[in-house]
């Protein structure tokens, strides 16, 4: 199947849900419409909402205050990962010592901490980066590790007999090591930092997406309910690609079934 | 089984002190050799307990522009004994003196050529054959050029600026080469690096490895399980016993002309005279690592 084709079909299948969405909201059978419009709403009146949060601008914001809590969970996250998980494999004590506490930590549903963090971080948006930043920690810091513990030990072997130092391992060997892992995990972490300022907004906050959900359900806006989910819908796409733009810049030297490997 | 010894070398790896050696350079005293083995013995722990005796009672001595082979059945502990020389390994008794100087952590001078992949996977061929200049000082530009220039050496000017896994398993090996040849160390370590290459591809590495080493003459040890191999390149053969506890059961001239053609020196008689004297000892040994492995199977 080639890209043209391919992405009729992609788009014909979308078509088709809106179409029978709209249908069934809309033409009443037998004097009764299936799907009750204000339980379900219709496909036009989500994206004539959409349209309208987007231009009278008020949508802009509380897109701001998402973007700004998923970069700062996935910021902070990830660099508290990187740096525990590289400390972590380095220092086989550290690992042992703390083994425990890490495991029932990542065991713990993070949601319930919410509450929690809403407490000591107020209502304004740390508390969701707080969140956010619990659940990207961990998974950098659980791949960093094993990407540090599992460098090849001839590439290792090798860089020591060229002389390198500690310094220079680090550098040429462990670093870039420990990154292909977190690159491996950055759309799982990147959509976790989301969950996180999402979660935390709905359940606490006075703007952002998750907010603006909330506030729709509250007085049973189903429209405005829909038109925030095809929101964040598009802009996980967004991220989502650039994510992988990024991905692919950086992880060049890796394998890929794309590459041929030259013969002879 | 006593399969655990990988992980058990590179444990040892990261406790035998990071340092270098810093053996004083007796510049080019002829008569003490590149590298010493006496009385080598290495063992390693077994994971239910007891020590597995890989080698024992080594003797062996390179001198400073002798090119010696050491082969011998498989599991006998020939790579050991490499790891030994390099400083991966300490040797649980006897003595491992490099230039007349008894090992301290590291053998700073000497270069490894491992049988796996060994380059950085995220550096392409030109950045692995420099960084491995960087801990000499140099500074990256220069270091670079050399490496460039190295690559030529090694035919790959083409290819520079590949990743590993964009090269054949040649052309990877052609880029491990550069990279421990450019720091231009006294003594070559290779472990079996030949190996998993097809047979076309190992005689064309021969003859650049003699080429490269005929224009600036190392003591090399080149560990290989392949007879004609060894005897095609090399100064002298060592041969080595079955494991356990192996040792040297043989040691044999190569009076063979240089330059040497790896294909074209296997037809020469005096090739076949020396192949079947080595032989003689190696089938033994061969039999007898054949026959322990039957048995345990």
């Amino acid at each position: 199947m080639n890209r043209a084709t391919l992405l009729a079909l992609q788009i014909a299948v979308g078509l088709l849900v809106l179409v029978v969405w709209h249908v069934l909201s809309t033409v009443p059978v037998a004097g009764k419409k299936i799907l009750d419009p204000f339980f379900f709403s219709t496909p036009l009146d989500v994206l004539a909402r959409t349209w309208k949060d987007f231009a009278s601008g008020e949508i802009w914001r509380h897109l701001g205050i998402t973007l700004a809590e998923t970069v700062l969970a996935f910021a902070t996250g990830a660099g508290a990962g990187i740096l525990l998980g590289f400390a972590f494999a380095r220092r086989q004590v550290l690992a042992a010592i703390f083994d425990p506490y890490i495991k029932a930590a990542n065991a713990l549903p993070r949601v319930v901490l919410a509450p929690i963090f809403a407490l000591w971080f107020g209502l304004g948006i740390w508390s969701k980066v707080a969140l956010g930043f619990t659940l990207v920690f961990f998974i950098v810091f659980f791949n960093v590790y094993q990407g540090v513990r599992e460098v090849s030990p001839t590439v290792l072997a090798n860089a020591r007999m060229l002389g390198m130092n500690e310094r220079q391992l680090l550098r040429h060997v462990y670093w870039p090591a420990a990154l292909t892992w977190m690159f491996s995990s950055l759309h799982t972490s990147v959509g976790f930092a989301l969950v996180g300022a999402v979660v935390g907004e709905y359940l606490g906050s006075s703007g952002g997406l998750g907010y603006k959900i909330h506030e729709a359900e509250s007085v049973f806006d189903v429209t405005g309910v829909f038109s925030g989910m095809l929101v964040l819908a598009v802009f996980v796409i967004v991220i989502d690609t650039l994510v992988s733009a990024i991905e692919g810049r950086l992880l060049v030297w890796r394998p890929g079934p794309q590459t041929a490997t030259a013969q002879g | 089984m006593w399969l655990t010894f990988p992980a058990d070398i590179f444990a040892m790896v990261s406790l035998a002190a990071v340092q270098q050696t810093s053996v004083p350079r007796t510049q080019a005293a002829t008569s003490v050799p590149s590298v010493r083995l006496s009385g080598v013995a290495i063992s390693f722990a077994l994971k239910e307990g007891g020590t597995y005796r890989a080698v024992q009672g080594i003797d062996l001595s390179v001198g400073t522009n002798e090119f010696v082979a050491i082969v011998g059945p498989t599991g006998c502990g020939k790579s050991t004994l490499l790891n030994a020389a390099a400083g991966l390994l300490k040797p649980s008794a006897g003595m491992v003196d490099i230039f007349g100087a008894p090992i301290a952590g590291l053998n700073g001078r000497a270069g490894y050529l491992f049988q796996q992949d060994a380059l950085m996977p995220w550096k392409t061929a030109v950045d692995n054959v420099a960084v491995a200049l960087e801990p000499k000082g140099v500074a990256r530009g220069q270091a670079l050029e050399r490496a460039r220039d190295w690559l030529g050496r090694v035919g790959l000017a083409a290819f520079a600026d590949r990743y590993p896994h964009m090269l054949s398993g040649g052309q990877r090996k052609r880029v491990a080469l550069a990279q421990m040849l450019i720091r231009d160390p006294e003594i070559l370590l290779m472990d079996e690096p030949f190996g998993p290459l097809d047979a076309q591809t190992r005689q064309i590495m021969g003859n650049l490895l003699l080429q490269l080493w005929a224009e600036n003459r190392k003591a090399v040890m080149f560990v290989t399980h392949d007879l004609e191999e060894a005897i095609a390149l090399a100064d002298r053969v060592v041969v080595m016993s079955a494991g356990p506890a192996a040792t040297v059961v043989g040691d044999y001239a190569v009076p063979l002309p240089r330059p040497r053609d790896i294909a074209e020196i296997r037809v020469d008689p005096a090739f076949h005279e020396i192949h079947r004297a080595i032989w003689a000892t190696l089938r033994v040994e061969v039999q007898k690592a054949y026959a322990q492995g039957e048995r345990t199977a």
